[in-house]
């Protein structure tokens, strides 16, 4: 999650949710997000809210976090049962952070084991843990997946050293495909994730981190172009002339490369930076994220979203810990969408996915949408095909220039 | 050494034998200000606990500038040798933009002050002045000012001062405005030196108005200097040129604040209020006679201020239409050279085509909208007005490139100026090389001392409007000045050159440029153009044409990524923002055909990057 949080409006210290919230929440799959805030190093281009081991004590402390995180599970639970939300069991569970494998095997059991207490897993759930390549053991995947995780998604970012070093990541290469090669035996579903376009990365580079993780034969690959975000090592690196400017061609053409060598292997993209083996293998997690289901958001700045009210939690750790150990509730802010809001973030989520985004449904939105739809195809952005079932999917070039395809079908 | 008046002379009772009317010509920063400010001080009328510095120029930007745009009058007390005088100083505008309004103050006096800045020596706009002043016959008083900075030359400058006005140089007096230094021996003189005014006072009434400035309570207060005859509070007037008439509200001196009197006589220099709201209805140079005894000739001089320089200015936000119109409006009401009339462009929408004396009245006019109207605003490239004529015979004026006929053309008439450089001799062949570059054709050129010279070139005003000035200073490491008046037409190989985006033509890039340098104007605009307008989702091709004829091409290459990579449960809100703040800045772009252009491309591809010292002339 992103390092600054939000403005909204302030949220009530009892987390009760506006009615707002009830409706339709039945038809809605239910997800609970886990934030590990803990790393062993602070990576160069990194802005979430992670922190390194001896930063951090009391209830924050690396020690106590499972207990906290509980507490925040036992009073979501009791937050929604009061607020009138049905029951739902977890349809997905996601762990990310920070590096949630940096804290023992049983923690995280733990809080998933007090997540299903509360409110259960459904048939077939997801259960998801980001991890480092040098943080597992083939004992500590099993009994995440005794556990009940069914899935893991290696940070591997890349293959080749100097650009490792460029991320200060600590791993060495030859660690992911026996991580991967345990994660298998213990049962679980594989995802790696690659960053491209890091100063100093050659699209040779990127060639080879891309065949090397395709090598590994993983379910999914996410793969993110890097973004030099405020306020991080690396984009002060930048400024000072230390490490070369982002080019956003070299991008462009990475990102090519990486449709054409990840596609080439059997995986198909269903979102903008996602590639699956087959649909079902796609995170569904994160698809929920972008068809606007519910989710909660567990620990320090984790967002929650319940049918159209938004919420994120205080950013510290030991501010965190305070709040739920008063019985407050931890979230800083939060904001109710309007339905005009919702429709926009809609479009803004859904264009990104390979299932597309149902043109006839921007008629709620004014004529600019539909109007656009023509323009998009001309300029080769959206899959004519498509467009005429009645469906707005994006093309590779459409894929580059997502934001921009956005921009011209929301009205003015 | 004279003592303040102890009785000082009352307006329209005074005899114009102890009048003495005169102006200081001086260049910008060579003390003008100060040194009046040090005579309202030792004259009494103004008491040193009230000084404000730079008393006389009252608008914030003429003091920020230090420069004098509007001029006005003050009457002084001051006794010599046991005789009480009255002594009218009219301030002059200091910039070549108003030559006709410093003709009129000049003709409002019997005398001047001619003052230099004793480390810098005499400059352009000054000497052109000072011609004016010989001109009109004015007794001229040659003053070396700042004579206690260190880096002073008097001998050096008094000889040159001298020789230019034909006196010696021991005449040349020296003062400080800054310490009162021989301020009160230059009173003396003025006493000692100036003829006394001469007219008639019983013939009918005829005052030459000098100056007219708008007053939010009072309404246009007009500055007079009588001629013959005299003026009464109550009585009706005339403008001779217009034959409109007015009730005399008010009529008075300043002494700085304005103080009514019975009225104004021969000689006398004063200000009249009649309730009118417009300064075009109390025109500079016009006639004031009395509407029952009126006067059977004008003054002479007379001439209607005609604009030179054409620009376009348009409001960022094309909502502010309205309140740009107002505020023009009420500018006008104090600037009988301000013309305007509404004008559309494709590229910038709405706004007015404004006509300015120069350059200075252009860059004054453009801050005072964006400073008291709070207007941000477009100014299109100055033009000057061309004569176009078509082959069927028909004339076409044309101040706006958009406008410029595309039919046949028989002839192309562009105006031409007169300019006076002034320079250390070092630099005379830069001076040449520039003004040759610039179509110019040498007058003549003469020394002013043994290393400093005056050059005279004719060009075309259109070379002159751009950039000349700030050329003509870099190349002269400062120390140039220019002057320049009208001085006819002439007829030139015109063309206009055309800039499309993707095909589309912009109007506001248009040019009309000398065929031989609209190959240099397409490049440089195509090149600009590519650095400033951002890549589009397609190739846009930027060209400069003459008709259908290609000179000049760029391209800007389509934008190949604008997808953030990542956008998760904690990433909505901001990425939603993120799109929310991008649809605001596509309002600020304007379309041209499909590429969006930025405000701010059309501001840097409108403006020279030395544009802000431009003014400083």
């Amino acid at each position: 999650m992103p390092s600054a949080l939000p403005l909204g409006d302030p949220a009530p210290s009892d987390g009760l949710l506006p009615g707002q919230a009830l409706e339709g929440a039945a038809a809605r799959a239910f997800g609970l997000y886990v934030h590990i805030p803990f790393c062993a190093v602070r990576c160069g281009y990194c802005d979430f809210n992670t922190y390194t081991a001896t930063e951090l004590g009391g209830g924050a402390s690396q020690d106590a976090y499972a207990g906290t995180a509980v507490a925040e599970v036992d009073f979501a639970a009791t937050v929604l049962k009061n607020s009138g939300l049905p029951a739902r069991p977890l349809s997905t569970v996601f762990f990310g952070g920070g590096t949630p494998t940096l804290l023992p095997a049983g923690d995280l059991a733990r809080i998933l084991t007090a997540a299903i207490a509360a409110w259960g897993l459904a048939p077939g759930a997801e259960v998801t843990t980001e991890a480092n390549p040098d943080s597992v053991t083939p004992e500590s995947l099993q009994l995440l997946a005794d556990a009940g995780f069914t899935r893991v998604s290696f940070g591997m970012q890349s293959a080749v050293p100097h650009v490792l070093k460029v991320l200060d990541r600590t791993h060495t290469p030859s660690r992911v495909p026996q991580a991967v090669r345990w994660a298998r035996e213990a049962g679980l579903a594989v995802s790696l994730d690659l960053i491209y376009g890091t100063p100093g990365e050659s699209l040779a580079d990127w060639r080879y981190s891309l065949e090397t993780a395709l090598s590994y034969a993983p379910d999914h690959i996410s793969a993110y172009a890097l973004i030099v975000e405020d306020g991080t090592k690396l984009a002060a690196q930048i400024r000072r002339g230390e490490v070369p400017e982002i080019d956003d061609d070299d991008h462009a053409a990475k990102y090519e490369l990486a449709d054409e060598l990840i596609s080439d292997a059997g995986l198909s993209w269903y979102e903008v930076s996602n590639w699956s083996r087959t649909p079902e293998q796609a995170c569904r997690h994160n698809l929920a994220y972008w068809r606007g289901d519910d989710w909660w958001g567990i620990g320090p700045g984790a967002h929650s979203h319940v049918g159209g009210v938004r919420w994120w939690n205080v950013k510290h750790p030991t501010a965190y810990a305070n709040r739920l150990g008063s019985g407050l509730s931890p979230a800083a802010g939060r904001e109710t969408l309007d339905s005009q809001t919702r429709s926009v973030e809609r479009v803004m989520l859904e264009a990104r996915l390979n299932s597309g985004l149902e043109i006839t449904s921007l008629g709620g939105l004014g004529d600019t949408g539909r109007h656009a739809v023509a323009g998009l195809i001309a300029d080769g952005l959206i899959d004519p095909a498509a467009a005429f079932r009645g469906s707005l999917v994006l093309t590779l070039k459409g894929r580059l220039l997502a934001d921009a395809v956005v921009r011209r079908i929301l009205p003015d | 050494m004279s003592p303040m008046a102890r009785t000082a002379p009352v307006p329209a009772a005074t005899d114009p034998a102890i009048i003495r009317n005169f102006c200081i010509i001086a260049h910008i920063d060579h003390g003008k200000s100060t040194l009046a400010d040090r005579m309202l001080q030792y004259t009494g009328v103004v008491q040193s606990r009230d000084m404000k510095a730079q008393y006389l120029d009252r608008m914030d930007i003429e003091r920020e500038r230090g420069i004098t745009i509007k001029s006005q009058a003050v009457r002084m007390p001051w006794e010599l040798d046991g005789t009480s005088y009255a002594l009218n100083m009219i301030d002059t505008p200091g910039h070549v933009d108003f030559t006709y309004e410093v003709s009129r103050s000049l003709a409002a006096c019997e005398g001047a002050v001619l003052l230099v800045d004793a480390a810098q020596g005499i400059e352009a706009q000054t000497l052109a002045n000072l011609y004016l002043a010989m001109e009109n016959n004015l007794t001229i008083i040659p003053v070396l000012n700042k004579i206690d900075l260190p880096a002073a030359q008097p001998e050096k400058y008094a000889a040159e001062l001298a020789s230019l006005i034909g006196g010696d140089p021991e005449d040349v007096l020296r003062v400080s405005g800054k310490t009162g230094m021989g301020v009160e021996a230059l009173l003396d003189k003025i006493v000692r030196d100036l003829p006394a005014p001469v007219g008639d006072p019983n013939a009918p009434a005829r005052a030459m108005i000098f100056d007219s400035v708008y007053d939010t309570y009072r309404g246009v207060v007009t500055y007079v200097r009588v001629v013959d005859g005299m003026l009464h509070p109550r009585e009706r007037i005339q403008m001779m040129s217009t034959r409109a008439t007015h009730e005399l509200l008010e009529i008075g001196v300043s002494s700085p604040e304005p103080t009514p009197s019975k009225g104004l006589g021969v000689g006398e220099v004063g200000y009249l209020i009649t309730g009118v709201k417009d300064v075009r209805l109390s025109k500079v140079g016009d006639t004031v006679t009395n509407l029952a005894k009126p006067a059977t000739a004008s003054l002479p001089g007379y001439a209607d201020a005609k604009p030179m320089v054409f620009s376009g200015l348009y409001p960022l936000d094309g909502t502010d239409y309205p309140v740009l119109r107002d505020a023009l409006e009420k500018l006008m009401l104090n600037d009988a050279a301000l013309v305007y009339e509404p004008e559309t462009s494709a590229a910038l929408g709405f706004g007015f085509r404004v006509g300015f004396l120069g350059l200075l009245h252009l860059e004054i006019t453009r801050e005072r909208l964006e400073r008291e109207y709070k207007l941000d605003l477009i100014s299109t490239a100055p033009n000057v007005e061309y004569e176009v004529t078509l082959e069927d015979k028909k004339v076409v004026h044309v101040t706006n490139p958009s406008e410029y006929p595309t039919g046949k053309i028989a002839e192309v008439r562009e105006p031409m100026v007169s300019a006076t450089i002034l320079a250390p001799n070092e630099f005379v062949g830069a001076i040449m090389e520039l003004c040759q570059s610039r179509r110019g054709v040498m007058g003549g050129m003469d020394y002013l001392s043994e290393d400093r010279v005056e050059i005279r070139y004719r060009l075309p005003l259109a070379e002159i409007v751009f950039d000349f000035f700030d050329i003509l200073k870099s190349k002269t490491r400062g120390y140039g000045s220019l002057d320049w008046k009208a001085d006819g037409e002439q007829v030139a190989d015109l063309v206009k050159v055309d800039i499309m985006l993707q095909g589309e033509q912009v109007d506001a890039f248009s040019a009309i440029t000398h065929r031989d340098k609209a190959y240099a104007y397409g490049v440089m605009m195509t090149g600009k153009l590519r650095e400033l307008i951002p890549r589009q989702q397609f190739e846009v091709p930027i060209q400069a044409a003459i008709g259908s004829r290609i000179i000049a091409r760029e391209s800007i290459r389509a934008i190949r990524k604008d997808v953030l990579a990542k956008c998760y449960g904690g990433d909505i809100t901001r990425k939603r923002k993120l799109l929310e703040k991008q649809k605001e800045g596509k309002k600020r772009m304007k379309m041209v055909g499909r590429v969006e252009v930025p405000q701010e491309a059309f501001i840097a591809a409108l403006t020279t990057d030395e544009s802000k010292d431009k003014a400083k002339k």
